[in-house]
């Protein structure tokens, strides 16, 4: 991406940004800001939404008109614009914990309206702004605030979830798989109806540090080694192979024109 | 001059709508004033359904009924409930097959429901005949502004013979003021 | 030229709406307000405007708040535990300044209470039911024509003052029919628009900020964290989150004059009627029945920001009976203006309004 580019978009004067070093959420905007810029969309013509948590402070930092607004809430919010004026893009930032927690309800509702928006969620699989708390997406055995001993609760699968919803178009990449998230992300915002990309990021403060992946390089090449192609994992279930536990699948999980709601005339 | 309108039957029958009509007639047609209230419970059928109607030449104040003058009555349930303690100087219209007991005040039997089964075809309109039987009966409204009013409130289609049903109650209404 | 009606008063609450220019309803269906959100349901895709039911009324506020950035007249209506869910939202819409019009058809509670019944026991939740230090506007209607007049009012309130106005009816307004006439066209207040080379969120003299609609090229960013007048958060700035929340506050409190709807009726007298929604009628039907006994009424139809000055009016009382259907909840408001004079809540609950017989018996026991 052009430095002009990133003028255009990010405001300036806001900078510095919070997140802390090595965090994989500037990874995810600047592969969104590619996308829309890549789209031809217009600043004045495109509107950033999110709820709270450390991914929901992203629409801040970019300089179109953006809401930044309550825990779980955003997707309502943003039916809320899209519905009132079609002719404005809409892109939602939001964290596991705020869409598959708080939120979880008005995800499956805002995916089965399939309201024409493009829904990015930087999974980093902790609640990270408040200091590493587990969500519904902290692996099992894995260590947080609140899960002291280990994570015992099954995980949300989000981008199969978006699917079941009836989601027009859904993936799931990683702050590792750049240009496949690019490609993601722009396939999402031409895609007619709700899209939802679910990029997995890594949290070195809050989760990396209790998860012995201290080091940022360590839980980026834990998502690289982690990550199995949807096409592999069909591969190795054709084959009878047993897939490990440890591993999630990315991809393209879905894309598809069913009727959506929203879509400008 | 206020006058109290209480209307009680079961959820189904078209009560609710009955008060309505009477209301929009008096507040429309006849260019009074009229107030319709209800009390409804979680049912959407069965039960004691209540509707009542405050019609006056003044702006209406207080818009509960106080102690109503005219009862309209069409079931045994809504009579128990809410007609047997009518006072000796109200008036009560009572659809003779389906309500049981009679009450201490003055009262005319209607046999609405009947009428609407046997003579139009349609039980539906039962309501319809009371209405029309109260409207001769009492003189609350016009028969013009009941007319207006019904012709409003009924689905498109049903005109006919939601008239014929109120023009039945009109002539019931008056047999049994002779 | 007016167009009378016999309507219901929510279906007069959806035609003050439609009058008023509301263009976006995100609701969700609750009795004793369902007909409203079913009525906007059959005419907003008539009129060009948005209808849509939401998953459950915390969705339904946020849609309302989103759709109101956009430049839209937006609307909800719910009751108790409808209005309970939207609480969070509703303080998002105070500080984030953002118009709307929320409706009450209050019911009985708490919790699940009495669907079907007639109560006014959210009075203090739509004032303190937020977290933090808030003000915002509530109308409160006594007839189905009010029930037209102050939505339209409503949304002139929530344009002018950028802050979420509530309609607190309820069961026995909201389902009552009675005659009304429709105005061809009603008064419509336009929101303000920024000034040239004003940040977002700098307030004027008024000590309201333009509003920024979204897609107009402002590049606004609005946040529920303590903001700057450029809205960025700033949320560990003592004096900014005080020169906020204050500004939030006084830009109503400071108004609640200018702002105050009420009716006044006998000033002279010792024994004063303060009510609002259906218990005014029934004082009005006391005052009727009794012509020759002078006694006080003021009816408020605006009861927050709460209108002290109208207590002087009646030079001189000395008792004030309010007859509410909660246990007291304005009472305890007018308590806190008044020194000397005596103040009787008539907290009534169970659904049913106060009859004249036994308000016109306090004022015997009262004398």
């Amino acid at each position: 991406m052009s430095t002009e580019t990133y003028e255009k978009w990010y405001r300036q004067d806001r900078l510095p940004h919070i997140y802390c070093t090595g965090c994989g959420n500037g990874t995810v905007m600047n592969c969104t800001i590619k996308a829309v810029d890549a789209m031809g969309w217009e600043i004045d013509d495109t509107i950033f939404i999110s709820g709270i948590g450390c991914s929901s402070r992203a629409p801040g930092y970019i300089t179109t008109d953006s809401l930044h607004t309550t825990h779980g809430r955003a997707l309502a919010f943003a039916t809320g614009v899209k519905m009132a004026n079609p002719d404005l893009h809409v892109v939602v930032f939001t964290g596991d914990g705020d869409l598959s927690a708080i939120g979880g309800n008005h995800f499956i509702h805002a995916c089965r309206r399939n309201i024409d928006m493009t829904v990015i969620c930087m999974n980093n699989m902790i609640y990270g702004m408040t200091g590493g708390q587990g969500s519904p997406c902290t692996p099992v055995g894995k260590i947080s605030t609140t899960t002291p001993y280990g994570a015992t609760e099954p995980v949300f699968d989000l981008a199969e979830l978006a699917v079941a919803a009836g989601a027009n178009y859904a993936a799931r990449w990683t702050s590792y798989h750049v240009a496949e998230l690019i490609k993601a992300i722009g396939a999402g915002l031409e895609t007619p109806g709700l899209s939802f990309i679910e990029a997995m990021v890594q949290c070195p403060t809050a989760y990396g540090r209790r998860n012995k992946l201290r080091q940022v390089g360590e839980q980026v090449e834990y998502m690289r080694s982690h990550a199995m192609l949807l096409a592999k994992k069909a591969r190795l279930e054709e084959q009878g192979k047993e897939i490990p536990e440890d591993m999630f699948t990315v991809g393209e999980f879905v894309r598809r024109y069913r009727p959506a709601m929203g879509v400008p005339k | 001059m206020r006058h109290e309108v209480l209307f009680s039957g079961f959820g189904g029958q078209g009560i609710i709508l009955s008060a309505v009509i009477l209301g929009r007639a008096a507040a429309l047609y006849d260019n009074k004033h009229a107030v319709q209230t209800q009390v409804y419970g979680p049912e959407a059928r069965g039960g004691a359904s209540m509707s009542a109607v405050v019609i006056d030449d003044e702006p209406i104040l207080y818009p509960k009924v106080k102690s109503p003058d005219i009862y309209v009555i069409m079931s045994q349930q809504g009579f128990e409930k809410y007609g047997a303690a009518a006072p000796p100087s109200a008036m009560m219209l009572l659809d003779s097959e389906l309500v049981l007991e009679r009450p201490a005040c003055r009262y005319r039997e209607i046999a609405a429901t009947n009428e609407a089964k046997d003579a139009l075809g349609r039980v539906i309109v039962a309501n319809i005949v009371m209405l029309g039987a109260v409207v001769t009966a009492t003189g609350i409204v016009s028969r013009e502004a009941i007319e207006q009013a019904v012709l409003d409130s009924v689905p498109k289609g049903t005109e006919d013979l939601n008239m014929a049903a109120l023009r039945r109650g009109f002539e019931l209404g008056e047999e049994e003021s002779n | 030229m007016t167009k009378l009606e016999f309507m219901q008063g929510n279906v007069a609450c959806c035609e003050g709406a439609l009058a008023a220019g509301c263009n976006f309803f995100g609701g969700y269906p609750i009795t004793p307000s369902t007909e409203i959100a079913e009525r906007m349901a059959l005419k907003m895709p008539k009129t060009g405007g948005v209808f849509i039911q939401m998953e459950d009324e915390i969705a339904s506020i946020g849609a309302v708040i989103g759709a109101s950035w956009t430049g839209a007249r937006a609307m909800t209506a719910t009751s108790g535990p409808g209005f309970s869910l939207m609480m969070e939202n509703l303080g998002y819409a105070v500080m984030t300044e953002t118009p709307c019009v929320v409706v009450n058809i209050q019911r009985g509670g708490p919790s699940t209470g009495q669907p079907t019944m007639s109560a006014q026991g959210d009075m203090l939740q739509c004032r303190f039911g937020s977290h933090g230090d808030i003000s915002t506007i509530a109308l409160v209607p006594s007839t189905v024509q009010e029930m037209f007049d102050l939505t339209v009012k409503a949304f002139n309130l929530a344009d002018r003052f950028r802050v979420p106005t509530f309609l607190m009816s309820d069961e026995t307004i909201g389902h009552m029919r009675e005659k009304i006439s429709i105005p061809d066209s009603v008064e419509i207040i336009p929101r303000k628009e920024p000034k040239p080379g004003m940040l977002t969120y700098e307030a004027e003299e008024d000590m309201i900020p333009g509003f920024p609609t979204f897609g107009k090229g402002y590049r606004a960013h609005v946040t529920g964290l303590t903001h700057n007048e450029r809205g960025y958060p700033d949320a560990t700035n003592p004096e900014l989150h005080e020169a906020l929340v204050r500004r939030l506050v006084d830009k109503i409190e400071s108004r609640r004059h200018e702002i105050a709807d009420y009716d006044a009726v006998n000033p002279d007298a010792e024994t004063v009627f303060i009510t609002y929604g259906p218990s005014t009628r029934t004082v009005r039907q006391v005052l009727h029945d009794h012509p020759d006994e002078i006694i006080g009424h003021l009816n408020l139809r605006i009861v927050w920001p709460f209108p002290e000055d109208t207590l002087k009016l009646f030079t001189n009382a000395k008792t004030f009976i309010v007859p509410e259907l909660n246990l007291g909840q304005m009472a305890r408001e007018i308590q806190r203006h008044v020194t000397g004079q005596q103040v009787i809540s008539m907290g009534r609950l169970g659904g049913t309004i106060h009859s004249p017989d036994e308000l016109y018996a306090k004022v015997q026991e009262v004398a």
